[in-house]
């Protein structure tokens, strides 16, 4: 029998899997009648797939912990069986900045050690001859894009919460923001990168794997009840899911995922910026300047889509550093429970095991990453706001 | 304290007649400090100038995501914000979901007080969706009508019908087709444009 589920996405190219899962057929050969609801907000797909309008939802992976949690609103358990995307952000700065940090740079602009070092030294100059700071911009407080910007500033001996200020924007409105000088960066997913700097208005400085090797990205969450209730459905889901990264992984594929994605009800933009995003292949400047990466954004490629404790460890260790919740071996353990290899392995028959990133995500900075001792991890980082 | 007098209100929508419709909802129910937000940019500093105990988004507001900065300890952030409900109202959450609107209190309005501004707002929100339906339906009767009127004239010149004869043909192709007349009457016309 048919089973029928409407499930939640942001127009955003990391939900390719999902967006590509039902308009190919995959969720219907598996006997799934999906229909794709399109959300202006993270807290409508949070609060629709908590209260049940929402069987399923394209998830930033912290919501999915912070909600288990109960950071930020009300506690609902979430499971995350399945990766929509490993990393697939960029940190965009204007032209300005782009001036100014280069004028600083001592070494190679893709290091990411290397920039950080010279905002530091702009921080530092702006700040002497009295300027405004720095207005960062991201996309909620429990989100990758935050605690990647906040990662790599802090690494350089930025403060992310005295010497610049980091607002929340919803994406669609940081390219605006960015070219009204409302913000002067902003760390954000595909499209809207490419957008800034194909109208001029934005300078693409990093990639985040420049950042972090493997960065989980957007999972798709389900209730945790809902899944102890439907183990055959989520196991459909998963196997329609699979199929979708598998084609959209095919290079020969990618036009057409392109196309299906850009289309006006789903992600809405130009196919040829989405398929860079696919291809890893981004314009970086006005200029016309290309960069290629081989793991801008991993969709099911190289184990991208088989979830990991640690990524879920991690993501939870940034919480507790800055100071969205105090440290505590309980939460950690229901941080790591949320990410589900075993459901994930269930419905595919087999385990695909990443071979990169010993840790499971390959920071470019401070020790490599132990679940066993977060407490230990976060002693090696200068800055940060842990609560007592 | 404020919000032991009438607390005040702010209603962030970019729809003007949603927020009137609410606004004098709430002024006749006596709560009198409403203020309405309908630029989005900058919006904490907006917030935070006009210092509320109480702030209502639609859920259609991309914005929304930004009132959630006010949950985090920030610098940037003056006042704690509280959730509207505690762990075991998800009935109200659900309402309010259901009606498109969310509502955010700040630290210190007693639990009392906050629950007929939200049934106010649910309510209110509620008969706005209605209205807009309205809107729409009688908007899309009137175009149904416009399309069947041009379809209606394409049959009596190629058919040599009458005006009632072409109505009843569409009709009961529509009903055999299980489609509504408006469909049939665009094909119609889909059709005659396509082979002019």
């Amino acid at each position: 029998m048919t089973k029928t589920l409407r499930i939640g996405f942001i127009p955003l190219v990391d939900a390719a899997a999902l967006i590509v899962a039902v308009d190919k057929g995959f969720c219907a050969a598996e006997g799934l009648d999906v229909t794709l609801v399109r959300e202006v907000s993270w807290s409508n797909v949070r609060d629709k797939l908590n209260i049940g309008l929402f069987d399923a939802a394209h998830l930033l992976a912290p919501v999915a912990i912070a909600s288990s949690l109960g950071l930020g609103h009300v506690k609902v358990p979430i499971v995350a069986p399945f990766n929509l995307g490993l990393n697939g952000n960029a940190i965009t700065v204007s032209p300005a900045l782009h001036a100014a940090i280069m004028s600083e740079m001592e070494g190679d602009p893709f290091d990411p050690m290397a920039t950080a070092l010279a905002l530091a030294r702009v921080v530092a100059a702006r700040r002497k001859s009295g300027a405004e700071p720095l207005t960062f911009g991201m996309t909620f407080p429990f989100s990758t894009h935050n605690y990647q910007l906040r990662f790599w500033m802090a690494a350089g001996g930025v403060d992310p919460d005295e010497d610049v200020r980091l607002v929340v924007l919803p994406p669609p409105y940081m390219v605006d923001s960015l070219a009204n000088g409302h913000v002067d960066a902003f760390c954000v997913g595909a499209p809207w990168n490419s957008v800034a700097v194909d109208l001029g208005v934005g300078h693409i400085l990093h990639f985040v794997s420049d950042i972090l090797v493997r960065a989980v990205e957007k999972v798709l969450a389900v209730r945790q009840d809902w899944s102890e209730k439907n183990p055959a459905v989520l196991a459909a889901l998963i196997r329609a899911h699979d199929r979708a990264a598998e084609f959209i992984e095919q290079p020969h594929n990618r036009a057409e995922a392109a196309r299906i994605l850009g289309a006006p009800e789903r992600i809405g933009v130009d196919p040829e910026v989405i398929q860079r995003t696919l291809d890893g292949r981004l314009k970086i400047s006005p200029d016309g300047t290309l960069r290629e990466s081989n793991r801008y954004l991993l969709v099911g490629r190289q184990g991208a889509a088989r979830p990991d404790p640690a990524q879920a460890a991690w993501l939870y260790a940034q919480m507790v550093r800055w100071g969205q919740t105090p440290i505590s071996p309980e939460a950690l353990k229901v941080a790591m429970a949320v990410f589900r290899p075993d459901l994930y392995d269930a419905a595919l028959g087999r385990a695909a095991k990443p071979t990169e990133a010993s840790d499971g995500i390959g920071a470019f900075a401070g020790p490599a990453f132990d679940a066993n001792d977060i407490a230990g991890h976060l002693a090696a980082f200068k800055i940060g706001r842990r609560s007592p | 304290m404020s919000s032991e007098t009438s607390p005040k209100i702010v209603i962030v929508d970019e729809s003007p007649i949603r927020a009137a419709i609410l606004e004098e909802g709430l002024r006749e129910a006596g709560f009198t400090g409403v203020a309405h937000i309908r630029e989005m940019h900058n919006l904490l500093a907006r917030i935070y100038a006009l210092d509320p105990d109480v702030i209502l988004i639609d859920l259609e507001n991309p914005s929304r995501d930004v009132l959630e900065q006010m949950f985090q300890v920030s610098r940037a952030v003056r006042r704690p914000i509280a959730m509207f409900v505690d762990q075991s109202d998800s009935a109200s959450i659900q309402a309010s979901v259901d009606a498109g609107v969310s509502a955010y209190i700040v630290d210190g309005l007693k639990k009392e007080r906050i629950k007929p501004i939200l049934d106010l707002c649910i309510s209110r929100f509620n008969a706005f969706s209605k209205l807009q339906d309205e809107l729409d339906r009688a908007k899309s009767a009137l175009e149904d009508r416009k399309v069947i009127d041009r379809a209606k004239g394409i049959l009596m010149k190629l058919k040599g019908l009458t005006e009632d004869e072409a109505y009843v043909l569409m009709r009961s192709t529509a009903m055999r087709e299980k489609k509504k007349i408006g469909e049939i009457a665009q094909s119609i016309l889909t059709a005659s444009e396509l082979l002019k």
